[in-house]
Order: C-alpha cells, then sequence, then structure tokens
C-alpha cells in the first residue's frame, strides 16, 4: 500500500504550499507589487556626495519612471 | 500668431511641476519656478538635502490647489484623532494617510524619506496601488498635525476622510481571494483522484474508496467556505422576494453537493466532486476579475474630505482651531480663502464673497455685507471672513447639505441588470424541466427519478452565464478605463448602450474647466500681476478663473467698488486706480487684435490699456468632429452661464444644436426628467459640481474632470477632459459589449441544452459533467475576452491619433 503513504505525503506537501500561500496572502505581500521594487533602488545618501551620486541614481533609476 | 509661436519657443518650465512659468518666472538657486507653490516645496527640499527628487523622474511636483495649513489644524482633536489613527501609545502613533498626489518614483522616495524633513516621523511607507503612506511618529516630539501639514508643504497634501468603513471593502477583497485559492487547490486535488474514474482503472479495490472520500473531504471547504457567498446572496435575494443570477448557481452547487455526498455515503458511485469544485473555482475567478476591474477604480470619492473638520474660533483672546460639531451659537470664527462655511453664521466683516456651487449649484458668487447672514455650505472666496455662528452644525449636517435629497433619486433600481433579469426566467424553466423530467422519469423507473431530477439542477447551473457577464462588462470598463473612462459598475455599460440623447453642460465640459494656455502680451509686473489677480478672483466667470489661475498670486487684495458685468467684463477700484477686465469693447480698446483660437481679455487701468490676455480657445479640441459622430442621438447644450459664449458655442457645435443657457441646476434636472419621462435615455455629461442634481436625475451621468484624483460627487462614470472626442467610441463600444454578451449568452444556453439532454436522458455520468461544465464557462469566457479585445483594438488606434 504503498500508494497511500505517497498520496498522504503528496497531499501534506500541498497543505503546507497552500498554507505559505495564505500566509503570504495574509502578511501582504501581494499588497503593493509596484513600491518594492523601486525601494531597493533608493540608495542611502551621504550628506557629502550627494550631488554627484544623485546625477548617477537619475540614470540608474530613470528607466523606473512610470 | 507669431507672438505665439515665440512664447512657445522661450516658454520656461517650472522645475517643480513642468508647467510653463508664464512671462515672469520665479528664480531661486538658478532654477525658474511658475508660482510661489512651487517654490516653496524646492526651498523646502533644498534646505533638507533631498534635492534627488527632482532626479529621479523629470518634474515630479504637481501643481496642487494651494491646501491651506490650517485645514489640518484640528487633526490633534481627540476625537478626530481617534479616527484617524491606527495605533496610539505615548511613543509610538500609527497613521495612514491617503494621498492622492502620489504618482511617481520620486513620489515615493520622498514620501519614505519623511524622517529626514519631519523630526518627529519615525519610518513611512508608501503603498503605490492604494497612493497611500503609513507613518509612525513619535507623538512626544510633534503631533499629527504637523506630520500633516509638512506632507501638505511639500505638495502631498493628505485627503482627511472621517469615513471609518473605509478598511471595510479591502477585507472582503482579501477574503474573495482566499476562498480562490482554497477553491484552486481543492479542484486541482479532486481532479487528481478522479482520474482513475476518467480513465476507468478497474483495479483500485480499496483505493477507490479512499479516493472518494478524499474527494468528499476536499469539498467540504469548497462548499462552506469557497462558495459561502453565493448561499448568502441567494438566501437574501430570496428574502426580498427577487431572484438574482446566485439563486440558480446555489440552486446548482447545492444540488451537486447534495447528489455527491449522497453517491458517496450509499456507495452508489463517484459523484460529482470535481465538476462542483471546478465550478465554484471558475465563478471565483469571475468574482475576482470583477474585484479587480473595481479596485483600480476608486470610485467613491468622498467629497467629504473637502468638509472643514475645524476651523478657527475666537477663544481667550486667541484664534484657535474648534472642530465643528463642537461649534457653539455665538462663537466667533475666522473662515478664509477657499474654505468652506460650517454652519449658518451672521458676518461680522465688511463685506465677502461666496460662491455657493455647492449647494445650488450656481457659479455666481454671492456678496454678503456686515450683519448678512451666511449660510453653511458656502466657500469663502477672497479675504478672510469672521463670523458669527447662529445656528449649530456638524458634519453630518453639511453632508446633507450636499446629498440634498432632491438631488438624489433611485437610479439603480429602474435598471435592473440584464442577467438578473435573464438569472428569473432561468430559474424558472430549469425547475419546470427538472420537475417535469423527474415525473416522467417517476411513472417510467421510479429508482432513478430523482437521480435525473438533481442531474437536470446540476448541469443547469449557469455558470457560464455568471461568468459572461464579469468578463463582457469588466472586461470593457477595464479598456475605458485604460482610455481615461472610469465607469462605477457594470451597470453603466448596459445603460450606455441605450442612450438615445446626450446633454452636454457648457463649462468645463465643452469648453475647458482648468488650465488653458495663456499668453499676457504687455508688461506684466509684479504689482501689476498682483492688482490684476484682486480684481479677476472676485469674479467666477470661468475666463476669471484662468486668469487668476494664470497669475498664481497666493492671498490677493480685495478690491472695492466691484462690478461685474455678465458677458463683458469686471470693473473695480484698488486704491486710486479703476480696473477693468474684459472684452474689447467693454475695456474700449479700439483696435481689436483677433488672434485664431484664442479668446482676448484687456485690461485697463484708468481707462488706458496696459495689457491683454490671451487665451487659448475655450472649446475643447476634437469636440465639434465628435458631436457630429454621434449621429442618431439628439445632443443639447445645457448651460448655467448666461448665453456670452452662444456664438462660440454655435460655431464649434453647428446651428442644429439647441443650446439653452441660465439655467439653474434645477431647471437642468427638470429638463432631463421631462425627457425621460418622453421616453428618452439621457446621458448627462458636465463638470459634476453644479450639475450634479442632472447628473444624478439622468439615465447615465458622466462628470468630466481634468485632474485625475480629483473630487466628483457620486456619478456614473467620471471622463478625462482629454477624452472627452473619444465619446462617441465609448457609446459604440458600449452597444457593442451588450451585443457581445448576448452571444455569449447564447453560447452558454446552447451548452446548456446540451446538458440538459444528457441529464433528461439519465446519461449525465460524472465525466460528461466534468468535461462539460469547465468547457463551457471556459469557452464562455475565451469569447467574451477576444471579442472585447477585438473591438476595442479600433480605440487604440484613434487614442495614438489624438
Amino acid at each position: 500500500m504503498i500508494i497511500v503513504l505517497l498520496i498522504t505525503v503528496s497531499l501534506t506537501i500541498a497543505v503546507v504550499f497552500l498554507l505559505a500561500f495564505l500566509w503570504s496572502l495574509r502578511s501582504g505581500q501581494y499588497e503593493d507589487t509596484y513600491t518594492p521594487s523601486v525601494r531597493m533602488l533608493f540608495e542611502d545618501e551621504t550628506k557629502t556626495d550627494g550631488s554627484k551620486k544623485s546625477e548617477e541614481g537619475a540614470e540608474k533609476s530613470s528607466p523606473l519612471k512610470s | 500668431m507669431s507672438r505665439a509661436a515665440t512664447a512657445v519657443e522661450q516658454e520656461v518650465k517650472c522645475r517643480h511641476c513642468n508647467l510653463p512659468c508664464g512671462e515672469e518666472p520665479l528664480w531661486f538657486d538658478d532654477e525658474p519656478f511658475c508660482c510661489a507653490g512651487c517654490k516653496m516645496v524646492y526651498e523646502i527640499l533644498k534646505e533638507n538635502d533631498l534635492c534627488r527628487y527632482y532626479h529621479l523622474s523629470d518634474a515630479p511636483g504637481k501643481k496642487e490647489e494651494v491646501v491651506d495649513q490650517a485645514r489640518y489644524a484640528g487633526l490633534d482633536q481627540p476625537e478626530i484623532r481617534k479616527q484617524l489613527v491606527d495605533f496610539d501609545s505615548p511613543e509610538l502613533t500609527r497613521v495612514l494617510f491617503s494621498v492622492p498626489a502620489i504618482h511617481c518614483v520620486s513620489c515615493i522616495w520622498l514620501l519614505e524619506n519623511l524622517h529626514r524633513l519631519c523630526e518627529p516621523v519615525l519610518r513611512s511607507e508608501v503603498n503605490f496601488a492604494r497612493k497611500t503612506v503609513t507613518i509612525d511618529f513619535d507623538p512626544s516630539r510633534g503631533s499629527l498635525t504637523r506630520v500633516a501639514q509638512t506632507l501638505a508643504s511639500i505638495g502631498y497634501p493628505p485627503t482627511i476622510n472621517l469615513k471609518a468603513g473605509e478598511g471595510t471593502r479591502v477585507i472582503k477583497k482579501d477574503q474573495l481571494v482566499y476562498q480562490l485559492a482554497i477553491a484552486g487547490f481543492c479542484f486541482g486535488n479532486i481532479m487528481l483522484y478522479s482520474f482513475p474514474e476518467y480513465f476507468g482503472i478497474e483495479r483500485l479495490g480499496t483505493l477507490r474508496g479512499i479516493f472518494f472520500w478524499l474527494n468528499a473531504a476536499l469539498a467540504i471547504p469548497v462548499v462552506f467556505y469557497s462558495a459561502r457567498d453565493y448561499f448568502i446572496s441567494a438566501w437574501n435575494s430570496l428574502l426580498q422576494r427577487r431572484i438574482n443570477i446566485d439563486v440558480p448557481l446555489a440552486l446548482g452547487i447545492g444540488s451537486l453537493f447534495l447528489r455527491s455526498a449522497w453517491e458517496i455515503l450509499s456507495g452508489y458511485g463517484p459523484g460529482y466532486f470535481d465538476s462542483l469544485s471546478g465550478l465554484v473555482f471558475f465563478l471565483l475567478i469571475g468574482r475576482w476579475f470583477q474585484a479587480k476591474t473595481y479596485q483600480s477604480l476608486a470610485f467613491d470619492r468622498d467629497y467629504r474630505s473637502y468638509f472643514p473638520l475645524a476651523v478657527l474660533r475666537w477663544r481667550d483672546g486667541d484664534w484657535k482651531s474648534a472642530i465643528v460639531h463642537d461649534l457653539q451659537e455665538g462663537d466667533t470664527l475666522r473662515i478664509r480663502n477657499n474654505e468652506i462655511v460650517p454652519a449658518d453664521a451672521i458676518m461680522k466683516s465688511e463685506e465677502a464673497w461666496f460662491d455657493y456651487s455647492f449647494v445650488t449649484g450656481e457659479s455666481r458668487p454671492v456678496k454678503v455685507l456686515v450683519d448678512g447672514t451666511v449660510y453653511a455650505g458656502g466657500r469663502v472666496i477672497g479675504k478672510p471672513v469672521d463670523l458669527v455662528v447662529v445656528k449649530k452644525s456638524s458634519q453630518s449636517y453639511l453632508t446633507s447639505l450636499w446629498n440634498d435629497q432632491s438631488h438624489k433619486k433611485e437610479n439603480e433600481g429602474r435598471y435592473k441588470l440584464w442577467i438578473d433579469r435573464a438569472a428569473y426566467y432561468f430559474t424558472f424553466v430549469v425547475l419546470v424541466v427538472a420537475l417535469a423530467t423527474g415525473v416522467v422519469w417517476y411513472l417510467r423507473d421510479p429508482s432513478r427519478a430523482w437521480l435525473v431530477f438533481t442531474s437536470v439542477l446540476i448541469v443547469a447551473c449557469p455558470c457560464a452565464l455568471a461568468l459572461s457577464g464579469p468578463f463582457t462588462f469588466g472586461g470593457m470598463m477595464r479598456v475605458f478605463g485604460r482610455h481615461g473612462f472610469y465607469l462605477k459598475n457594470a451597470g453603466v455599460v448596459e445603460r450606455l448602450a441605450t442612450v438615445n440623447q446626450v446633454i452636454f453642460d457648457k463649462t468645463g465640459t465643452i469648453t475647458h474647466g482648468s488650465r488653458p494656455k495663456i499668453d499676457f502680451s504687455g508688461i506684466l509686473t509684479r504689482s501689476l500681476r498682483a492688482k490684476i489677480a484682486a480684481v479677476v478672483q472676485t469674479s467666477a466667470h470661468p475666463l476669471s478663473v484662468a486668469i487668476a489661475q494664470f497669475l498664481a498670486v497666493p492671498d490677493p487684495m480685495s478690491p472695492s467698488d466691484v462690478r461685474e458685468f455678465a458677458g463683458k467684463g469686471i470693473q473695480a477700484r484698488l486704491g486710486d486706480d479703476i480696473f477693468k477686465v474684459g472684452s474689447a469693447s467693454f475695456a474700449g480698446c479700439k483696435e481689436e487684435t483677433i488672434v485664431r483660437n484664442t479668446t482676448t481679455v484687456y485690461v485697463t487701468v484708468n481707462d488706458e490699456v496696459v495689457g491683454s490676455f490671451h487665451i487659448e480657445n475655450m472649446i475643447r479640441s476634437g469636440l465639434s468632429t465628435m458631436i457630429k459622430r454621434l449621429h442618431g442621438k439628439e445632443v443639447a447644450v445645457l448651460s448655467g452661464d448666461h448665453g456670452a459664449d452662444r456664438q462660440l458655442l454655435r460655431d464649434a457645435l453647428g446651428p442644429e444644436t439647441p443650446m439653452f443657457f441660465g439655467q439653474s441646476p434645477y431647471e437642468k434636472a427638470d429638463f432631463i426628467r421631462i425627457l425621460q419621462e418622453k421616453g428618452r435615455t439621457v446621458m448627462m455629461v458636465g463638470d459634476g459640481l453644479n450639475d450634479a442634481g442632472a447628473l444624478r436625475e439622468c439615465s447615465v451621468g458622466v462628470a468630466v474632470t481634468d485632474h485625475t484624483g480629483f473630487f466628483t460627487p457620486a456619478t456614473d462614470a467620471i471622463l478625462l477632459g482629454s477624452q472627452l472626442p473619444l465619446l462617441d467610441r465609448f457609446l459604440s463600444l458600449s452597444k457593442t459589449a451588450t451585443r457581445i454578451l448576448v452571444a455569449s449568452f447564447m453560447l452558454s444556453f446552447g451548452y446548456n441544452v446540451v446538458g440538459m439532454t444528457f441529464a433528461v436522458s439519465g446519461m449525465l455520468t460524472p465525466l460528461v459533467a466534468a468535461i462539460l461544465m469547465p468547457l463551457s464557462s471556459i469557452s464562455v469566457v475565451a469569447l467574451a475576452t477576444l471579442s472585447v479585445s477585438a473591438v476595442t483594438l479600433s480605440l487604440r488606434s484613434k487614442q495614438k491619433a489624438l
């Protein structure tokens, strides 16, 4: 009756994935799919070399314009 | 003509908002600015080393109407604070602000760096999709008011909305996704365990029973959780003695489940759990699609956000902010420019102008002298005004003013949705067929009679019927939305299809509501600018408003002896000078320079011409050809103005278009009522402010707006001003959408007839059901989606041409 064991295992794994999905839903991962993609590109600037760095940043992030 | 051309060449664009700066830009830090507001934002950002804002995207600022900081003064009143904050402790307060101005990468960057600008802020997080920002701040270091004011000062004024119910809809949508996820999961697994049955594999032994029971177990959450809403909705509609589409659906799901459960329990067969879960899964996909369509249209934008939360009240020798519903009779208030009078009151200032257009719809400001009565809902124009309250007021009283009962009418009730009408007949036909076959089989073979009876109910479940609506109308709504035409719900598409009379409001619809291109010829010195602004701000004529916007003087003086001559101009005294702003004949100007497509407004000081404004033709481009394309539909123009532009409109719209001027909002509403009593289906296109009553009265009320994210009262649809020339396309596409819907109904009925023949003849095996039911759903969805995208292709090319 190995097949019963296999079915149990497959169903268990499937339920784990379902729960993982429900958890990701509950934790708000699909709330806003745009901001995080932009946010990760913002650098932490320091005050001293602000101007130069920001120009680099402008080039880098210009394709992100919506 | 040549002047206009050179002006374009030399045009300097504002560093902040990218709008032309006009003749005399403000310079700061070698950058040009169009107005003090934009410059101020730049200065604040510069000071805090946040100029990266301007590098992330080009001119990311939005020129907002100057939002008075005092608007936010009352936020820290305990009652208001309680409604706004999500979490409150002595160290940390969390608040969610809705900020409609969020639109680009720069916005996200700036708002998430708010802590560098506003000391109490600890952390801020933007939700781009919802246009909200969640702010954690330390209440011991700064107040909620301060946070809101900081946001407003950098051009992101939060909308304050005391409606507590905002969150509920979001939860509802989340629940739908859970339901969909669980239905999908169960559907997949049940299918898997049904395969042996599909292929007729015999040598399974006890395993067969295990599979059956697994299927039954997996189907329980599908019926009792995922499909729950269908039963609830069906029950509610039966209680109201109506039949909507959910009734036959619930009937189908219910009989599927009971029949299958019986088959498993009695060991008769495998049941229809696969069809059941598939059905629910497809239905929920339809719902989810619908929810997504609505989500992108944050429609019921709340006019309450315009109401003052707090006003300045004279208490203990100082102006302090007070909440509106705390106002007592006898309180002295100070109301500033553009603020709304919160309660009926008596004037204490010498004179002031009030705009009651929100209440009465009349856009001409009313002058009130000292000791005159001022009614709640009026908007102050010009200088701050001091008032004494004579009648207590509350937020709800103000709301009721704008919701004037005579303005409201059960618009929706008159139109029963196609789908619900279809469901009504459908349910009866199905019940009759099921009973008839049950009786026939009872006579022939009583043991199978009730099996056949349930089979008919199962196969007749109008899943495809329920899907065709969301995918046809929903798909159409999404396409419309992408082209700047936002509908409130799917029913609007149906009503659009039947429109045979179109009525346009003039101001803001046929003519530009805001920000036409303006040139000034002459020398516009700063003092002259301020003086002209002072004169034009006394008038609500569209040209005056346009000039006032162009001049952008934040706090204009108030002139004396103001006289407005309808259709001619305004005359006013400032110091010793008499200013006249108006047409050539009014200003006494002999040579009138005529520039094509522009309206010229002359300015004289003591009868000497000092210059003139050239305002780009106020009629929207592409409008006249669009109106010609509205063939077969009657067109009329209703305007609250006094016919000054009659000739202009006649030229643009052709002589055959009837026009009615000087219409009050009530007359407009009556006009539409009479037409509808004559059996016409009327669509009204207006700016949604002073014709709100008419918009509600008619079958389809469309509000035209030039700003996205701008206030429009509850109408059926919102149309971006630039998209107005596509209106005829939208109408004909709605008609096509109805045809597509009928076609997919036919298709779905076709499947039902095939399924019924199986069921009636007693041959509906689980395999047949498992093939037939998803097939019908999928083909209906495919038909709807493909044909909607096919017919809307033309819209895309039109859009490009625009």
